[in-house]
């Protein structure tokens, strides 16, 4: 078994271009104009065929890693406020993190819209992060590196991160420290004067 | 891979790569450049289906461990999660089920190819010895997945199969309670199973890279067992056989899709759609299909330790094939009485089978015994008298010569 | 040689198929096929009948047997009942949810909603023995897969209800089937004409009420069969295309080798 693979491999490449070399093949073209083209394009037909398969069962052994239908279905929850009086907060848990429901009283939300634009890092104004002052509803996770801020705390009064110091006021928006984002509000809405849905 | 590498590295990349890890070279000698013997016929194609068999399994099987629980209290809950909530669970988990049943469906037609054109012989016993090691493997690895759904015939199957152990005299016992982690089938059980089941596909991938070796040293055998005796006899791997390995393989998938969509628990038991329960015990404890013929042959021997030696030697017998067939001729298309008995052992082979899933008791145990002495008489003294009695036919003097009359015949082929 | 590979293939393969129609048989009446609307290459469920079999399974089946493996928002996913998801928030809040602990540790009752399993009849194993006689009614969500047969069997189950034949002599508690292996089953006949009143309609026959349950309890066992056969038929008729063109590939790159 040794050096036959070469001379096969030019067979084979003879064969392929169809470039008339022996006998045998003569007679094929003569009677075969368009061979080549016709060849290549049934090799190339069956190519793309061969694609088109890998590219369809790629597809689900990606998919399969999003989120289930488990978890789709708990992508939005209904929370009860009733219980909920001025100053105090909750904390529940949305898509598996924690979010911060706040009664604020009117110190804070007056705290809140006191701040001029210009001093915030992440400018925003407070009646665009709570349309309704009364009820801040933010994801608990600061956007620094995703840790859980502390609640009344900081320079500002608002949440304190005690990963890497980052201060947000009564409005939850970055005041001081590395984090480059205000708290995230979720999508939500009330849908009644005690109830919202979050997601 | 013996001789000399066709391989010419044409850009720069593959230059500076072949100079320090000829991984190109190697890929180029043992798939595309590789000398086969042109007459392979469409029983050889199960080698190139059986890799996609294990490379199906280990990825299909990968996912479904990312959303699996191996807990007693979980693992049934966990596979239905996957088969109603995960996306594209339900067609990736019965992709791994069947392709199970598809993988020793191949395998067993590999093997069967193997003795029927007797590839076992000199010089490619080691190659058979690493495919029976395989083989193995393979039945390790499918024994232990059928019960990671932890229904009712995986824990009965485990609580049947581990207490074989029991048998090996003095420390049989031990040895059965070391495999549970427990006194009976129970968590550790299940999860070190499903530790082993994740290991055994990459073992068995590392023997399947050597039984490629094995095969690219001696090179392919062929239809008519004789020797490649010059390069008239081959065509390069790439595209010939590459193009053919191919079509099967799709035609292949064809079958393999019937099942995974239109019949996906036609070759599973029904029972193990229900929860595993300690306390009630199945009618009829059935292993897969492709277990049977052995099942049958544990049962066909009346006594514990007898029918499990019984068993294991129906398969370790296979590790000595090459030395039981005396005949110096390799292809059953030359042994006109080998040919005969060939069937007769495959008929054989599947009426074990059909016994083993039958209830052991009647006339099935009778029919049962007989098969199985037949079953280790052909490979004990079939094989070898044939070597010495049988007049074989005349062999052509090569390849080509032994090609050319069928071309006339059947030019498709 | 092609004779012997058609005869070993198809041998190995019938084998395989074999085995499961040969096990099943036994004692038990052999149950008779029901040309249900899920079978063959192209089977869906008929939505109509889906919902009916809804109404059964919860007005009768419910009280005795779980569900675990649904979830009430499986209710409306494609491929099933399809019921809206305002009706089946609906569905969900008509039943009570054991929820918590709460603030203070206690757990407490609430309206179920789509994210929430249908509710178990009995707290657990124990307490289901206790209030059947001794026999657990087993889960229903995956019973046409659990039982050989599949749905064909518990149809016949559910219509084969007779007198015990003369001579066999009925525990109390236990009745007649000639369906069940061993023809004794704990379960009383669970369906009477008119027993449920459908709104659409249908007449509430034992053996319509039997043919839309089994085919509810089909969809619960099976509720990716639309999917996976239309998939399915997708992938066949790819690669039966995808085989002519690797067979003519492979003619051409041979034609000069033969």
């Amino acid at each position: 078994m040794c050096r036959i693979g070469l001379q096969n491999r030019l067979e084979a490449r003879v064969s392929d271009t169809n470039t008339t070399g022996n006998g045998t093949t003569e007679t094929k073209t003569a009677s075969h104009e368009g061979e080549p083209n016709r060849r290549a394009f049934l090799h190339l037909t069956t190519g793309a065929f061969a694609a088109i398969g890998v590219a369809n069962v790629a597809w689900p052994l990606i998919d399969q890693m999003n989120p289930d239908a488990s978890m789709r279905a708990l992508a939005s929850i209904e929370v009860d406020l009733d219980a909920v009086e001025v100053g105090q907060s909750l904390t529940i848990t949305w898509r598996g993190k924690p979010v911060f429901i706040r009664r604020r009283t009117q110190d804070e939300i007056r705290d809140a819209k006191n701040v001029s634009l210009d001093a915030l890092p992440d400018p925003e104004a407070d009646k665009s992060r709570a349309e309704n002052p009364e009820w801040l509803v933010m994801v608990g996770v600061c956007t620094h590196l995703g840790c859980v801020p502390l609640g009344q705390a900081g320079e500002f009064n608002g949440w304190f991160c005690p990963c890497h110091g980052s201060h947000y006021d009564t409005s939850g928006r970055i005041r001081k420290g590395p984090a480059p984002k205000n708290l995230e509000i979720p999508p939500y809405q009330f849908v009644s004067d005690s109830r919202i849905k979050i997601g | 891979m013996s001789g000399e590498s066709t391989y010419q590295p044409n850009n720069g990349f593959t230059k500076w790569m072949d100079t320090r890890l000829p991984l190109l070279r190697l890929a180029h000698d043992s798939f595309v450049d590789y000398p086969t013997p042109k007459n392979l016929n469409y029983w050889w194609t199960f080698g190139g289906i059986l890799t996609f068999c294990l490379v199906t399994q280990i990825i299909t099987g990968i996912i479904l461990a990312m959303h699996y629980t191996p807990h007693v209290d979980h693992a049934f809950n966990s596979v239905e999660h996957i088969m109603r909530n995960v996306n594209h669970g339900w067609l990736i988990r019965y992709i791994h089920a069947n392709g199970a049943s598809m993988f020793f469906l191949a395998v067993y037609i590999h093997i069967f190819r193997g003795m029927y054109y007797g590839s076992y012989k000199a010089p490619r016993e080691v190659l058979w010895i690493l495919g029976v090691i395989i083989y193995l493997l393979m039945m390790a690895a499918a024994f232990m997945g059928y019960v990671l759904p932890w229904g009712q015939m995986s824990l009965w199957g485990a609580t049947v199969i581990t207490n074989l152990f029991g048998a090996i005299p003095l420390v049989g016992d031990s040895i059965a309670t070391w495999l549970w982690g427990g006194f009976s089938v129970d968590n550790p059980t299940l999860n070190r199973f499903f530790s082993l089941h994740y290991l055994i596909p990459f073992l068995i991938f590392g023997v399947v890279i050597l039984h490629i070796w094995a095969l690219h040293v001696p090179g392919n055998n062929n239809p008519v067992g004789i020797s490649v005796k010059s390069e008239q006899d081959t065509v390069p791997f790439h595209p010939y056989y590459t193009v053919k390995d191919g079509f099967a393989l799709v035609v292949f998938m064809i079958l393999f899709s019937y099942f995974v969509f239109f019949a996906p628990n036609v070759l599973g038991h029904a029972d193990n759609y229900i929860p595993a329960n300690p306390l009630v015990t199945p009618a009829h404890i059935v292993p897969e299909w492709y277990l049977l013929p052995f099942y049958a042959i544990l049962r066909a021997v009346p006594d514990k330790l007898g029918g499990v030696i019984a068993m294991v030697g129906a398969i370790f017998i296979l590790f000595v094939l090459p030395w039981l067939d005396t005949s110096k001729i390799r292809s059953a298309r030359y042994r006109p009485l080998f040919k005969q008995f060939f069937l007769i052992f495959v008929v054989n082979c599947l009426v074990l089978g059909y016994l083993g899933a039958m209830p052991a008791e009647g006339v099935y145990i009778t029919l049962a015994r007989i098969s199985t002495i037949y079953y280790f008489a052909h490979f004990l003294i079939i094989l070898p008298l044939l070597g010495l009695v049988e007049k074989p036919r005349e062999i052509p003097e090569s390849i080509s010569a032994s090609i050319l009359p069928e071309t006339a015949a059947s030019p498709a082929e | 040689m092609n004779r012997l590979s058609a005869l070993v293939f198809s041998a190995l393969l019938s084998a395989g198929l074999s085995i499961t129609g040969a096990e099943a048989a036994g004692d038990a009446k052999h149950p008779e096929a029901i040309d249900w609307s899920f079978k063959g290459l192209f089977g869906t469920y008929d939505r109509d009948s889906l919902r009916r079999g809804y109404k059964v399974y919860t007005e009768v089946c419910a009280s005795c047997h779980s569900m675990n493996q649904l979830r009430f928002r499986n209710l409306s996913q494609p491929g099933g009942p399809e019921f809206t998801a305002p009706e089946v928030k609906a569905i969900a809040a008509g039943f009570i949810v054991e929820d918590g602990p709460d603030d203070y540790g206690d757990m407490f009752d609430r309206p179920g909603l789509p994210k929430d399993g249908f509710v178990n009849p009995f707290p657990n194993v124990q307490a289901a023995r206790a209030a059947n006689g001794g026999a657990y009614p087993p889960d229903l969500s995956l019973i046409t897969k659990a039982r050989s047969g599949g749905p064909d069997y518990i149809y016949a189950l559910l219509t084969g209800y007779e007198d015990p034949p003369a001579g066999m002599k009925m525990r109390d508690g236990l009745y007649y089937n000639p369906y069940m292996a061993g023809g004794k089953i704990a379960m009383a006949a669970p369906l009477l004409e008119e027993l449920v009143e459908y709104t659409d309609g249908s007449a509430a026959s034992v053996e319509q009420m039997s043919y839309d349950v089994v085919t509810f309890l089909n969809w619960a066992a099976e509720p990716e069969l639309e999917e996976r056969k239309q998939t399915g038929f997708m992938v066949l008729i790819y690669l039966t295309v995808f085989a002519g063109l690797l067979f003519f590939s492979m003619r051409r790159i041979w034609a000069d080798k033969h």
